[in-house]
């Protein structure tokens, strides 16, 4: 294997060939992934299927604390399993610029097998394509994921069974993943030891589940921050939310980092935090149950669902006073995952 | 944080509700006249706090909002010009010029950068020899200062390739303006940075020749709370004066160096401000022995007519004469997504801040 | 772009100091401000330290609401009629 990527790697021919098996295939290692056919035959017996897609464009693709690759195993893991769905089996599809460091690549890809196995998922198909040098920003990666989904659990996507007195709780502090992103860019060159948050949640969302709780509604707070999640909730289901600004973890380095560039946490992308909505009677049970895994250690009820101010999600400042929480009106931090 | 956490404390808050409530017994209308006041007043809530008679309302504080499209449209054609960098701070991008907006622009594939400091700026001149950097000056006495300095760099450091095109203003003509314009004003709540830089005795006029009291506020919560009791006691006691709430940063005489800085750069000039029209000597322009930085000098283009937008009533937003709800074109045509005024795009612009916690 | 924040000086390097806000580390620009020493907190504004922050009179101005504490004390009974 020569030092850098070439447009024959993405030809289909011998460079393609040692390519997938010296490191995809090395690296995903599982029975289904060796057979390299066109398409991977899975055998899955389920009431219900949940299946998602997304593609990474993030930029600088090294980041404090990860990389694409490792972003997008964990982003698809969490849609997946923010469904209620059980994730089993991945897809990955590199698009890759020409001349693009073969060691780099390794480490993405390594990184993408440790997630992986992390969250007991396997990376079964794939694809690789090579363009030349300047028609794509170094690596571009697609993922598409699987996941079994119980009948008992497909209402959470929707929050269709959501009302007044359900609790709002999220998994730990806002903005890290947002935050690094922007250290990482040498904007102003600001020096920071903040670190990306993205992890593989499903093992948390498992235990949540399984403790038979109602949980009526989840969604990972990505791109555009917890304050979108929250807005959506309100338009979508016509109910209010009251959040409580106090009750919102925010790391003090993310704080100082916000305050210094003037960006409002609520808005920052996450890549490893959850927005939950359960059963007032629940949560307190929820709650405990969260804090005793490794990332759920800072969770928090912030809020609930409430029947005045319909279609709104109102903040309780933390000097007591009322405003909205608004969608946010373009992007705040381009290409951000 | 230290010096911003103490100045949230929910108790020390409530304790300064309490006292205003105490106090206040006439309707009482109190202007901001600073961008960041305009936006931490919104932020924390405030207005949902203050009994009903104390009215705050938002003045031209905001240094985008007050900037003509002209100046938009000037920025937009140099960013057409083959080889210049056009570099600037992050809310100007998208505020509407005549026919386009620097977000557009860019991409169409003109290299607009965003940047934290002109000390930035800089940086990507010298990176950039080839290439023509042009720093679009926006922001009042706070904000000169550190442009000037940037100059100064420049000249120093020998730079062929760097210029700045000047937005920048001073505040207290705007002041004055207002009043004289007839907008009801009973107090202003002055702007907290640029008197850190100016000092107080430029607000001395105003409660002199118009009975207004000025109290100089810093940003957080406590501050702009104590700065409100301040102000409706000066109004209730008919007291008016210039006052210093914002006594950890702010001293009489300013900050001398920063002003030596900011005059050895720049010269007043007239200016234009949308609401206000053209006032004298409000301006600050790039001093004739700096014009080998001057970009209005150093790189002619032709800039387009100037089209104003039917409806939008940014202008009358801008001297409190009207609130954002009021304007036709409010959170229908106009919103954070598609803004139409300069007063929705700017995070510190009261349509903005209306729009994003208040509506 | 009013955008100023208190931030402490970490280390000087002639017209230059490393602050921190809450752990972000910057290194700013001394060109508009005098007699900065290590431990002092400034305002920074895009890039340049603008002032220094009095601790004093960030005591006294916080020390004002004990004032109004007894002024409360005084008026409860009246408020409570």
């Amino acid at each position: 294997m020569g030092k850098n990527i070439l447009l024959g790697h993405g030809s289909g021919g011998k460079l393609s060939h040692d390519l997938i098996k010296t490191i995809f295939v090395k690296q995903f290692e599982n029975p289904i992934l060796s057979q390299q056919t066109d398409s991977a035959i899975l055998n899955i017996k389920a009431e219900n299927i949940a299946f998602t897609t997304d593609s990474y464009v993030v930029d600088p693709i090294f980041f404090p604390g990860g990389n694409i690759g490792k972003l997008a195993v964990c982003g698809t893991v969490n849609d997946l399993a923010v469904s209620g769905a059980t994730p089993k089996y991945i897809s990955a599809a590199f698009i890759i610029e020409e001349g693009f460091p073969m060691k780099d690549l390794e480490t993405i890809v390594a990184d993408m097998a440790a997630e992986a196995k992390k969250a007991g998922v396997i990376i079964v198909t794939g694809d690789t394509k090579v363009v030349n040098k300047g028609q794509c920003d170094k690596l571009f990666i697609n993922t598409a994921g699987i996941g079994i989904l119980e009948e008992k659990y497909t209402g959470i996507s929707t929050g269709r069974d959501i009302k007044a007195g359900d609790k709002i709780i999220i998994n730990g502090s806002i903005a890290d993943h947002g935050m690094a992103i922007m250290a990482s860019r040498n904007f102003g060159n600001f020096q920071t030891d903040i670190k990306t948050d993205c992890a593989c949640l499903n093992g948390l969302i498992k235990e949540i589940l399984d403790s038979g709780c109602n949980v009526k509604f989840m969604r990972d707070a990505t791109r555009g921050g917890i304050a979108t999640v929250l807005c959506e909730l309100s338009e979508t289901h016509k109910t209010g939310i009251e959040i409580d600004e106090a009750k919102v973890p925010v790391n003090e380095n993310v704080r100082g980092m916000c305050e210094l560039l003037g960006f409002d946490p609520f808005y920052v992308a996450n890549e490893g935090k959850i927005v939950l909505v359960v059963a007032g009677d629940d949560a307190e049970k929820v709650l405990s149950l969260m804090k005793t895994h490794e990332f759920g250690k800072h969770s928090s009820i912030i809020g609930e669902v409430v029947s005045s101010n319909a279609g709104k999600a109102i903040l309780i400042t933390e000097i007591g006073g009322k405003r909205i929480i608004d969608i946010p009106a373009g992007e705040q931090l381009p290409r951000i995952c | 944080m230290k010096y911003i956490d103490e100045f949230r404390n929910k108790d020390i808050v409530n304790l300064l509700l309490k006292n205003i409530n105490n106090i206040s017994k006439k309707d009482v209308v109190l202007m901001e006249v600073c961008g960041g006041h305009t936006w931490a007043i919104q932020k924390f809530g405030i207005p949902s706090l203050l009994p009903e008679n104390i009215s705050l309302v938002s003045g031209p504080g905001c240094p985008v909002c007050v900037t003509s499209k002209k100046f938009i449209d000037h920025a937009v054609a140099l960013s057409r010009v083959k080889d210049v960098i056009i570099t600037t701070y992050g809310d100007l991008i998208r505020v509407p010029g005549s026919t386009s907006t620097l977000n557009e622009e860019k991409s169409k594939g003109a290299d607009v950068r965003i940047v934290y400091s002109i000390l930035d700026a800089l940086k990507i001149a010298k990176e950039n020899s080839t290439k023509k950097v042009v720093f679009l000056g926006v922001g009042f006495e706070t904000t000169a200062p550190p442009s000037a300095a940037g100059i100064i760099n420049a000249k120093v450091q020998n730079l062929k390739n760097f210029s700045l095109l000047s937005s920048h203003k001073i505040m207290p003509p705007a002041m004055g303006a207002l009043i004289d314009e007839g907008v009801a004003i009973n107090g202003y709540i002055a702007p907290g940075h640029v008197s850190v830089i100016t000092g107080t005795e430029i607000y001395e006029p105003i409660p002199r020749n118009y009975g207004v009291g000025c109290v100089i506020s810093g940003f957080e919560p406590v501050d702009i709370l104590q700065s409100v009791y301040m102000l409706v006691k000066q109004f209730e006691t008919q007291d008016f004066k210039v006052e210093i709430q914002y006594k950890r940063a702010v001293n009489p005489e300013g900050n001398i160096k920063a002003q030596q800085v900011m005059n050895e750069v720049f010269s007043l000039r007239d200016d234009w401000w949308r609401g206000l029209g053209t006032l004298p000597l409000s301006g600050l322009g790039v001093a004739e022995n700096y014009s080998e930085f001057d970009a209005e000098i150093m790189i002619p283009v032709e800039v387009e007519e100037t089209k104003e937008e039917k409806g939008c009533i940014c202008g009358e937003i801008l001297k409190g004469l009207k609130k954002p709800n009021q304007c036709k074109l409010f959170g229908t045509v106009c919103n954070s997504s598609n803004p139409v005024g300069a007063c929705m795009v700017s995070h510190e612009g009261a349509c903005n801040a209306y729009y994003r916690f208040n509506r | 772009m009013c955008l100023s924040i208190p931030a402490k000086v970490l280390s000087i390097n002639e017209n230059q100091a490393i602050v921190s806000v809450g752990g972000t580390e910057y290194e700013a620009s001394l060109q508009l401000l005098d007699d900065v020493k290590i431990g002092d907190y400034i305002l920074l504004h895009t890039g340049f330290a603008i002032q220094k922050i009095s601790e004093e009179e960030a005591i006294e101005t916080l020390k004002v609401f004990d004032e109004f504490e007894d002024l409360n004390e005084q008026i409860k009974p009246e408020l409570e009629e």
